[in-house]
């Protein structure tokens, strides 16, 4: 347990509270600076400076291979788990630097919870699934507390109607989009900070999607969303910021690095992008 | 197809079309292929129907005559007083160290490699040479127990009746769980491979350690896999009689007779199922009814093994049952 990391929770408690003061700066979850990631020699993504403000729905879209992910990935250090990745740069959370010797990464994801491309629930009850991560953190008793606790979860991932008649039964006799509901109810009962979504709808059918979109804007008011997409509409719809990712190739050696071409307010980067590059690839001539 | 009695170029076309799809081509090369897998598989079936044909017919009218006394009796000189006690005690006592070494020894192992060892160099040299230990022929096995636990570690067991000779059970139990531990390494690591990661990832987003994705997440789901391959190893380990006799088992009665469970006996000098059988199958088949007591023997162990695969069996629907 990091004591640093403790503290900033608990600033952010207060925060909530004060909220109206628009202090930008202390609003600022996440500050990249000069990012770089790699695997191996592989140069995955380069030199990105991003700012995520708490409350917001942060959306990254850009071409496959692009590095959307990876720098997704990057804000709960989930590359950690690949042993040749490679991380230079820097990246703070609240003021406190992610990469830091002394951080825990088990903590860090506490903090930071996910729900990923498939949706990937336990081989476990649909209660067992949202109880999980409260019961291994430790801090929440057994029967009346967690029962309510699960049920919150379900609840603000508006899964709980459909499912409260069947908790013990197993979450993988569940439709696709339950599933993924259920993984956002599993990331959220941990109480986390930021929630992050690596193209959470990629697996689901336009309903499923609509659903977990209109999620995700009720959620948004409690926690700080960051989410990869593939469907810019879905990103014009849902999200406050946007930031396009690319892709440089670089000739002599024709290795490819994710980049970030630009991150502005959503409504200007589909209606009115700095970059050609924004222009073009969101008006569907790239990509 | 008569043109003639078309009277328009639709039902033409139409015609035209049903005909190519009309499959003219016959797949001589995948039925040659089908016939002889099921001749293959007919083989198999025939050759195990043979054999157990031939034993039952041996052996149960046997098995019913003797009864009880067949199973708790000692070795002796005649057919209709043999009894299989020791035998059937070194095996018991060969599965227990082979559940008891090899299997937490061989799963850890597994786990190591798969979620621990690095993608280095040296771990593919040691995962390649797992695999080999996997083929040695048993037989070399023999003479590595012999080395190791009948000369090396002789007179390690205290209570050793002939302190001289160290082919005790425990060297016994030894060598087969030494044999069967690379089979337990390679079949656990198979199972813990095909967890899928997104499992693990999961586990790890919600903050779970290390330790707790492997406890809670990739042992559960890789149970049935590590249960069916470490319990057929048991089953190998139980059937070998080569390393037994290396490393020194008794062609004959073992004298007085003491109980299944007593541990004394990891210190004296053993017998076991195969090498009873072998000793059994040596005798003159014209004189008394060694032919019948060699086949209900054989009966006996090939009961003691299905009986390992059935709880193979019944851990590994448990555990599916458990990750559905």
């Amino acid at each position: 347990m990091n004591p640093e990391i403790t503290d900033m929770k608990s600033t952010n408690n207060e925060l909530s509270l004060h909220n109206d003061q628009k202090d930008k700066t202390l609003n600022r979850i996440f500050e990249v600076d000069d990012l770089n990631v790699y695997y191996d020699d592989f140069r995955a993504i380069r030199d990105i400076t991003i700012n995520v403000f708490a409350n917001e729905i942060t959306a990254f879209i850009g071409p496959s291979g692009c590095g959307k992910t990876t720098m997704l990935r990057s804000f709960n250090r989930m590359n950690d788990l690949i042993p040749s990745a490679k991380i230079t740069g820097n990246l703070s959370y609240r003021g406190a630097n992610l990469y830091d010797k002394k951080v825990d990464p088990v903590e860090v994801r506490r903090r930071i919870g996910m729900v990923f491309q498939k949706p990937n629930p336990f081989p476990k009850s649909i209660y067992d699934n949202v109880a999980y991560g409260p019961k291994i953190a430790g801090n929440v008793k057994k029967g009346k507390e967690m029962d309510n606790l699960v049920e919150t979860s379900l609840k603000k991932a508006a899964l709980w109607d459909e499912v409260k008649d069947r908790l013990k039964s197993s979450a993988l006799g569940m439709s696709g989009g339950q599933q993924q509901r259920l993984c956002i109810a599993r990331a959220i009962a941990t109480n986390p900070d930021v929630v992050l979504m690596d193209e959470p709808c990629s697996a689901l059918d336009p309903i499923a999607t609509g659903k977990i979109e209109e999620l995700m804007t009720q959620l948004k008011e409690e926690y700080t969303i960051l989410i990869v997409t593939h469907n810019m509409q879905q990103a014009a719809r849902v999200s406050d910021k946007t930031a396009f990712f690319s892709v440089e190739v670089e000739e002599e050696s024709d290795s490819r690095t994710g980049i970030l071409v630009e991150i502005g307010p959503t409504e200007k980067i589909f209606s009115n992008p700095e970059d050609i590059r924004t222009e073009n690839y969101i008006t569907g001539r790239f990509g | 197809m008569k043109l003639t009695t078309l009277n328009n170029g639709a039902e033409y076309a139409r015609n035209r079309t049903a005909q190519d799809l009309h499959g003219s081509k016959f797949d001589y090369s995948g039925i040659i292929f089908r016939i002889s897998l099921l001749i293959g598989l007919g083989l198999g079936i025939l050759i195990l129907g043979a054999v157990l044909w031939d034993v039952i017919g041996d052996g149960t009218g046997y098995l019913f005559n003797r009864g009880w006394d067949f199973i708790t009796g000692n070795a002796s000189s005649r057919a209709s007083s043999y009894g299989i006690f020791e035998g059937l005690r070194g095996t018991f006592w060969i599965g227990v160290f082979v559940i008891v070494f090899s299997f937490p020894l061989g799963i850890g192992a597994a786990i190591y490699l798969e979620e621990y060892a690095r993608d280095t160099r040296l771990t593919r040299f040691i995962e390649l040479n797992i695999r080999n230990l996997a083929g040695v022929p048993s037989v070399v096995y023999g003479v590595l127990g012999l080395a190791i636990f009948v000369r090396a570690l002789d007179g390690f067991y205290p209570n050793s009746i002939e302190k001289h000779l160290g082919s005790t059970t425990a060297a016994a139990g030894s060598t087969l769980a030494i044999l069967v531990l690379p089979i337990v390494i390679i079949t656990a690591a198979e199972a813990i491979r095909a967890v899928p990661q997104s499992l693990r990832e999961g586990g790890f987003g919600v903050g779970a350690t290390k330790w707790e994705v492997i406890r809670h997440h990739v042992l559960p789901y890789a149970a049935p896999g590590i249960f069916t391959g470490t319990l057929l190893s048991l089953a190998r380990a139980l059937g070998e009689a080569a390393p037994l006799i290396l490393v020194g088992g008794v062609l004959g009665s073992l004298g007085p007779k003491s109980s299944l469970f007593e541990i004394e006996q990891l210190g004296e000098r053993f017998t076991a199922m195969p090498l009873m059988i072998t000793q059994l199958a040596k005798k003159p088949a014209f004189i008394g009814d060694w032919n019948s007591a060699t086949a209900g023997a054989i009966l006996v162990l090939l009961v003691v093994v299905i009986f390992a695969n059935l709880v193979a069996i019944l851990l590994r629907n448990h555990y599916e049952k458990k990750r559905s």
